[in-house]
């Protein structure tokens, strides 16, 4: 158990052998393009798979058909998708500010891609180590607000144009809850290192200390990742398809690469701060957890998007500035008092 | 109000557009997401439906009927049908008269499952869609395999009805009615019951009463704005009079009401179909018609009420096998007017709810 626990850190310590010195600029430089390599994998692969998970479940919450040709039950679906986005047409409308329409899908993926370097997906299995790491995520995060509020912009299209100014005030709203949501965790820690949270969540997992905050996160996260019941950005039945209104072939195949990819670290960020990380029982290897716990999440916000009709767009901010953010701060205090009460008492008597 | 510096600016809504149901297409003036005015423009489906009926004999144009309202076909030809009878002084046959009311409450409860469903959709609700969309289907096979078409049966025909239904109907009707309840229950549960769904239509474009009698609003519209009027009450057509059921009034005049009231009518047409299926005779489906109808010279105005709202059919004989001159009044298109009264000052998201609630069929709206 313990070689397959840390399976991917003794191939890493195989390749870094592989050089004379191990620490040397050479070694460094290639473990990480092998490990830059295989988060952009982990990313497009989760990607593909999500937007099929996603109709399967659609077919199971909703008894529609969903995807049941290709492959046993319609599992190879995903290949056929990513294919036939691949060969599409790439059409860059007269009138469009060029630069920035094609800036927008890359600038997406490389945002959510960055994302993916602070999450610890096993002991030790982290692509940049940051002592900030909370902040780097929302640091980077937010950066999302611009691509598509830039795609909106660019496309000349009034329909994106009204689905990037949405983005802009949901998205920016949405950030507030969803940061003072993650603060209690960190009062408790006493630190921004997402491994680090991790650890002290040996014993019991975040979300039984801050069960309001897990809540607060992920309807946050929901929000943030503009799907169902926050999908205003895109608003089929209204703006068509916001932003990405003109977008074809591989850029559309891009944004809905970024989008799915926001979900998963959304949900690898909730793993890490609330539900143990790759702790859990010892017959599975940590990362296996790891991931399995995002897919838990990640069903929970599916389970939430084919129940729930969309929001109003005036109660969308109300619901952020009058509910959650309130919500949050009583949150942060509670938390303050709980740690107070522990440290006068609990830890003196023990102590 | 706006804002000094900012500029209003038009948006062009359809005829693609995946919330305008069909090719409805509208001119929305917005002041930010605020709409400030909305200008229908209609035609997109037009097909001459009134021109063609005068080159056609009054058989050949039951067909046609149907695709007026082609999501409850059934009432379409009904109207027709009986338009004609009215002019011929022809008697229907008693089963044809019941398998009539069966086939036109059942075309009301598959169109108003599309309106709730469709409605749904408008504010993203894709698994309500799916629920009703089922549920519809099964309304589309007993269609099927009665007349061999599903949203256009034209099962219909001057005197009677096509055929008789096939073994298989009665019990799959009857399977179907023993299920309604549990649908119904299951569309207030995930759609009606909703909270962020409620939220979304309550109070959200009002149709006052005078406004709505004002505008000659008919239907279920009509209905959710407070007035207690239908025709199959204020003036009974075919056997109406003698089944047992309610005209269900809301007083809301909202989005919501609108909506729901279709729910409480999917239930007084379920009491219809109960009754007609446990009272319906045996016995023969068309009476003696001549091969070649040539109604006497005249004029004739009968009107049924048709799941989008009254519609009214006058026809002008001229003794010859084809109609001279055909007017087809739909509610749908009656209906549309009432749009710019009452989307202003709401969000372009209200609009798209606003115009689901109001439940058009561009079929019916441009003939």
């Amino acid at each position: 158990m313990d070689a397959l626990n840390n399976l991917f850190v003794n191939i890493a310590a195989a390749i870094r052998g592989l050089f004379a010195d191990s620490h040397s600029f050479g070694a460094d430089l290639s473990i990480n393009i092998i490990v830059f390599i295989m988060l952009f994998l982990i990313m497009v692969v989760a990607a593909l798979f999500l937007s099929l998970v996603e109709r399967k479940f659609a077919h199971w919450v909703s008894q529609r058909s969903g995807p049941n040709r290709l492959g046993p039950h319609g599992w190879f679906q995903f290949i056929a998708d990513a294919v036939k986005m691949l060969g599409k047409e790439d059409i860059t409308p007269a009138n469009v500010d060029k630069f920035l329409f094609k800036m927008a899908p890359m600038m997406l993926v490389g945002v959510t891609l960055m994302v993916f370097g602070v999450i610890p997906f096993g002991e030790e299995m982290v692509a940049i180590d940051l002592d900030l790491g909370i902040l780097y995520f929302f640091a980077v995060s937010s950066l999302t607000t611009l691509g598509i509020l830039m795609a909106g912009w660019a496309s000349n299209n009034k329909y994106s144009l009204l689905g990037g100014l949405r983005a802009v005030a949901q998205m920016i709203s949405y950030e507030i809850p969803l940061i003072f949501s993650l603060l209690g965790v960190v009062m408790i820690t006493q630190t921004f290192n997402l491994s680090a949270i991790i650890e002290a969540q040996k014993t019991i997992p975040f979300i039984f200390l801050q069960p309001l905050a897990f809540l607060i996160f992920l309807i946050a996260g929901i929000a943030e990742t503009n799907r169902a019941p926050f999908d205003h950005v895109q608003g089929e039945q209204e703006i068509v398809a916001g932003p990405f209104t003109e977008y074809s072939g591989l850029r559309w195949g891009l944004f809905m690469l970024a989008e799915y990819g926001n979900v998963v670290a959304t949900s690898a960020i909730a793993v890490t701060m609330f539900l143990g990380g790759w702790y859990g029982p010892e017959f599975l290897p940590g990362w296996l957890w790891f991931i399995l716990k995002i897919w838990l999440v990640i069903f929970l916000m599916m389970w939430v998007r084919w129940t729930f009709v969309r929001m109003r767009i005036d109660h969308l901010m109300h619901f952020a500035w009058k509910i959650l953010l309130p919500l949050a701060l009583v949150n942060i205090f509670l938390t303050g008092l709980g740690i107070y009460v522990y440290d006068l008492f609990i830890v003196r008597i023990g102590g | 109000m706006m804002i000094e510096g900012t500029q209003e600016y038009s948006l062009n809504m359809g005829p693609q557009h995946p919330s305008t149901h069909g090719v409805f297409r509208m001119v929305v003036h917005l002041d930010g997401e605020v709409v400030t005015k909305v200008e229908p423009k209609i035609g997109y489906l037009h097909r001459g439906l009134e021109k063609m009926a005068e080159s056609r004999t009054y058989t050949q144009f039951i067909p046609y009927t149907d695709r007026l309202d082609y999501l409850a076909g059934p009432h379409n030809s009904l109207g027709y049908v009986q338009a004609v009878e009215k002019l011929m002084d022809t008697e229907v046959p008693e089963r044809a008269e019941y398998l009539r009311i069966i086939f036109a409450e059942l075309g009301r409860i598959a169109s108003h499952l599309v309106m709730i469903a469709s409605g749904s959709l408008d504010i993203s609700g894709w698994t309500p869609w799916s629920y009703c969309f089922r549920d519809r289907e099964r309304i589309l096979d007993l269609f099927e395999m009665t007349a061999g078409n599903r949203m256009t049966p034209n099962y219909f025909r001057i005197g009677g009805v096509s055929q008789d239904v096939p073994e298989e109907f009665m019990p799959a009707l009857k399977s179907f009615l023993e299920d309604m309840p549990e649908m119904i229950e299951e569309y207030y549960g995930i759609f009606f019951g909703n909270e962020i769904a409620q939220s979304r239509m309550k109070s959200v474009g009002i149709l006052p009463k005078e406004l709505a009698e004002n505008l000659l609003i008919t239907g279920a519209n009509l209905r959710a704005s407070g007035v207690q009027y239908d025709v199959r009450k204020a003036e009974p057509y075919g056997i109406y009079d003698r089944f047992d059921f309610e005209i269900p009034v809301l007083y809301g005049c909202d989005t919501y009401d609108r909506h729901f009231i279709r729910l409480l009518e999917i239930q007084e047409s379920k009491k219809i179909i109960e009754q007609a299926y446990k009272d319906i005779p045996a016995g023969p489906v068309m009476t003696k018609v001549p091969k070649v109808l040539k109604p006497p010279v005249g004029k004739v105005y009968h009107r049924v009420e048709n799941p989008k709202g009254e519609m009214g059919w006058y026809i002008v004989s001229n003794g010859s096998t084809k109609p001279a001159r055909v007017r087809i009044r739909t509610g749908a298109f009656v209906n549309v007017q009432m749009l710019p009264e009452i989307v202003k000052g709401w969000k372009i998201q209200d609009l798209v709810t606003i115009f689901a609630s109001m439940d058009l069929v561009l079929g019916e709206v441009d003939k």
